[in-house]
């Protein structure tokens, strides 16, 4: 089993983005299970969102305590929120961010994890530029892709398409695909040398 | 046809393969999904002959409910937590009446002190008032249980409730097979009601009883639920049948063969157990699991059957009886009346309280070497609780109970999950 947490805040599309991830898993003949942590739900207020992919029905019902994956959407919650709680010592962090690690103060942390697993991409940038607004989700999912290999970009594609009609859902692909190559995506899973199995 | 889809929207799905012709609801956290989703379902045009009647509160929506089942529609409506308990006359009503609605309850506490989250403090709070109470292990069987609660609701002219975990299986995405509207119509056919109020050829329902007949009237209602202990199983064949999915039925048991210890236990955490015992299993446990599906009626018989090997039996709930214990604990004991089997209660999950395996494996380790406690509250934090208490007892303007535990776990603690 695959299991990915999202951290980030309340109107960044952070729920949505579990649930397209489960869509593109789902696409892919996979189980998934994708599932908010609901609390004070206002603009701005850190939002956790999970989503279990693996090949046989998924029963478990508790939150993801000890993912494989961690999606930080807004690297401001590294102030107030201990994103990485019970992330595996092999796990892989994808941030929204156009800053360094240095930058972050997370370069000593990332040291600790194999080469490759803490990446960063300016998906607000990206999703500023292809959308019009600074929602970063569909981006870091084209990201998410390329960088564990776990799921195809058509997938991805498709599963934003599910959610996002027409212009907006145009937009938020185009976002996803810069991502996705940014990230050095070429359409094979695995590609990289650095496909996760689940 | 497989689709990967939000457990509320299912639901939505599925109310619509059943044909209803009045849906009436007021949106209530974590039902809200589904009710927006029958009502575009409508809008749009895919479940056709219905009216949705917006109201404005839940004892209108199922005091409308009554009105339109008494006329003979297909009914439906849903709600949850301070819902249920605001529409409680008309709940009993329904039940009193005969009238075949089905309901939706997506679990959620009761307040003091408010919380959206999921327990099953509030369809329990109606077990008594006359309902059947399904309760869904998933989403699948969230979906197919509404199929079969029309069915079962119609054949004994009696409401049904669907109960299924707010926010955990009401807003999870998962995989789920959504039937055809033909497979469906064969299964469940057009509602022929028993009674029906009609100007053309008047007559009542609802008629004062007196001491004379209420005994009797009553009697009947629990004779109808003893029925429901057979029909029950009867549709789950007929829908296993034709859609080749086990959902429903008086309970599930997994791995109760050979097993020494068995979990009693509802709703989506069943699930939570099976992965947990399939590891103790691999350890040597010998465990098994009973996830309840019908709560009321309670199959008191068929439970003590299945339960015949057990030594132990550990019943994990979402409820409490405050000043009592366990509510399917002692229902549990029922059922065991006279046998040699020690019934551990285990309060769980109240209010959103993660339920997860460390700490069900950690519990089980007591419960086999005989160190549990009854009632036993899983991962309840006693210096917190010794601490207010001591505060309490010791100062006459102690101040509330829940603002204080709130101030002494501070911000981060009070909404981490």
């Amino acid at each position: 089993m695959f299991q990915v947490r999202l951290h980030g805040r309340g109107g960044q599309g952070v729920v949505t983005a579990a649930e397209m991830l489960s869509i593109a898993a789902f696409l892919e003949k996979r189980y998934a299970q994708a599932f908010p942590s609901f609390g004070s739900e206002r603009t701005g207020a850190p939002v956790v969102s999970y989503c279990r992919i693996d090949d046989k029905e998924i029963r478990l019902r508790e939150p993801i305590l000890a993912p494989d994956a961690l999606i930080i959407q807004d690297p401001t919650l590294f102030h107030s929120v201990n994103v990485f709680q019970g992330l595996k010592p092999d796990g892989r962090i994808l941030i929204n961010s156009t800053r360094s690690l240095e930058e972050l103060s997370l370069a000593d942390f990332a040291a600790k994890f194999p080469a490759g697993h803490v990446r960063r991409i300016g998906a607000s940038e990206l999703a500023s530029e292809h959308v019009g607004r600074p929602l970063p989700n569909a981006a870091l999912l084209g990201a998410f892709a390329a960088v564990t290999g776990l799921l195809h970009f058509d997938s991805v594609e498709q599963a934003i398409r599910t959610k996002f009609a027409g212009e907006i859902g145009d937009g938020n692909v185009a976002a996803a695909r810069a991502a996705y190559e940014a990230m050095g995506g070429n359409g094979a899973v695995g590609a990289k040398g650095e496909s996760a199995s689940c | 046809m497989l689709k990967q889809i939000e457990g509320s929207r299912a639901v939505a799905e599925a109310v619509g393969l059943s044909r209803p012709e009045v849906i009436c609801a007021y949106p209530i956290s974590p039902q809200t999904h589904i009710v927006e989703g029958c009502a575009e379902l409508i809008r749009s045009g895919a479940i056709r002959n219905c009216e949705f009647i917006n109201v404005e509160s839940e004892f209108a929506a199922l005091s409308v409910a009554i009105g339109a089942a008494a006329a003979g529609a297909r009914t439906y409506t849903a709600t949850a937590s301070q819902g249920l308990l605001f529409m409680a006359e008309a709940v009993y009503n329904a039940a009193g009446l005969g009238l075949p609605i089905v309901m939706t309850i997506g679990n959620r506490a009761i307040g003091a002190p408010i919380n959206i989250w999921n327990d099953h403090s509030d369809s329990m709070s109606m077990r008594d008032a006359g309902w059947i109470q399904l309760h869904a292990e998933t989403n699948q069987e969230a979906a197919d249980l509404h199929i079969q609660a029309f069915k079962l609701a119609e054949r004994l002219s009696t409401p049904v409730m669907v109960c299924m975990d707010g926010f955990i299986l009401t807003h999870a995405y998962e995989r789920l097979a959504l039937p055809e509207q033909a497979e469906v119509d064969a299964f469940l056919p057009p509602f022929e009601p028993r009674q029906s109020l009609d100007p053309a050829d008047p007559y009542t329902i609802g008629a004062m009883v007196g001491p004379e007949a209420f005994m009797e009237v009553r009697y009947l209602a629990h004779d109808k639920q003893l029925q429901a202990l057979g029909v029950i199983p009867e549709i789950q064949q007929e829908f296993k049948e034709r859609f080749g999915r086990d959902s429903g039925g008086l309970f599930h048991s997994y791995k109760v063969e050979d097993a020494e210890t068995v979990v009693v236990t509802l709703g989506s955490v069943a699930g939570t157990v099976k992965d947990t015992v399939d590891a103790l299993r691999e350890e040597g446990a010998k465990m098994g699991v009973v996830s309840l599906c019908s709560y009321r009626p309670f199959p008191l018989d068929q439970l003590r059957y299945a339960l015949r090997g057990a030594r132990k039996v550990v019943v994990l709930e979402k409820s409490l009886a405050v000043g009592f214990g366990g509510v399917v604990a002692s229902d549990v004991r029922m059922a065991l009346q006279g046998v040699d089997c020690h019934v551990h209660t285990v309060i769980a999950g109240l209010g959103g309280r993660p339920i997860t395996r460390e700490s069900l494996v950690r519990m089980f380790g007591r419960v086999e070497r005989d160190e549990l406690k009854d009632p036993h509250f899983l991962d309840l934090d006693l210096d917190v609780v010794r601490r207010e208490i001591d505060r309490q007892r010791d100062q006459i303007t102690a101040g509330p109970i829940a603002e204080n535990i709130l101030r002494e776990l501070g911000p981060g603690v009070a909404k981490a999950v």
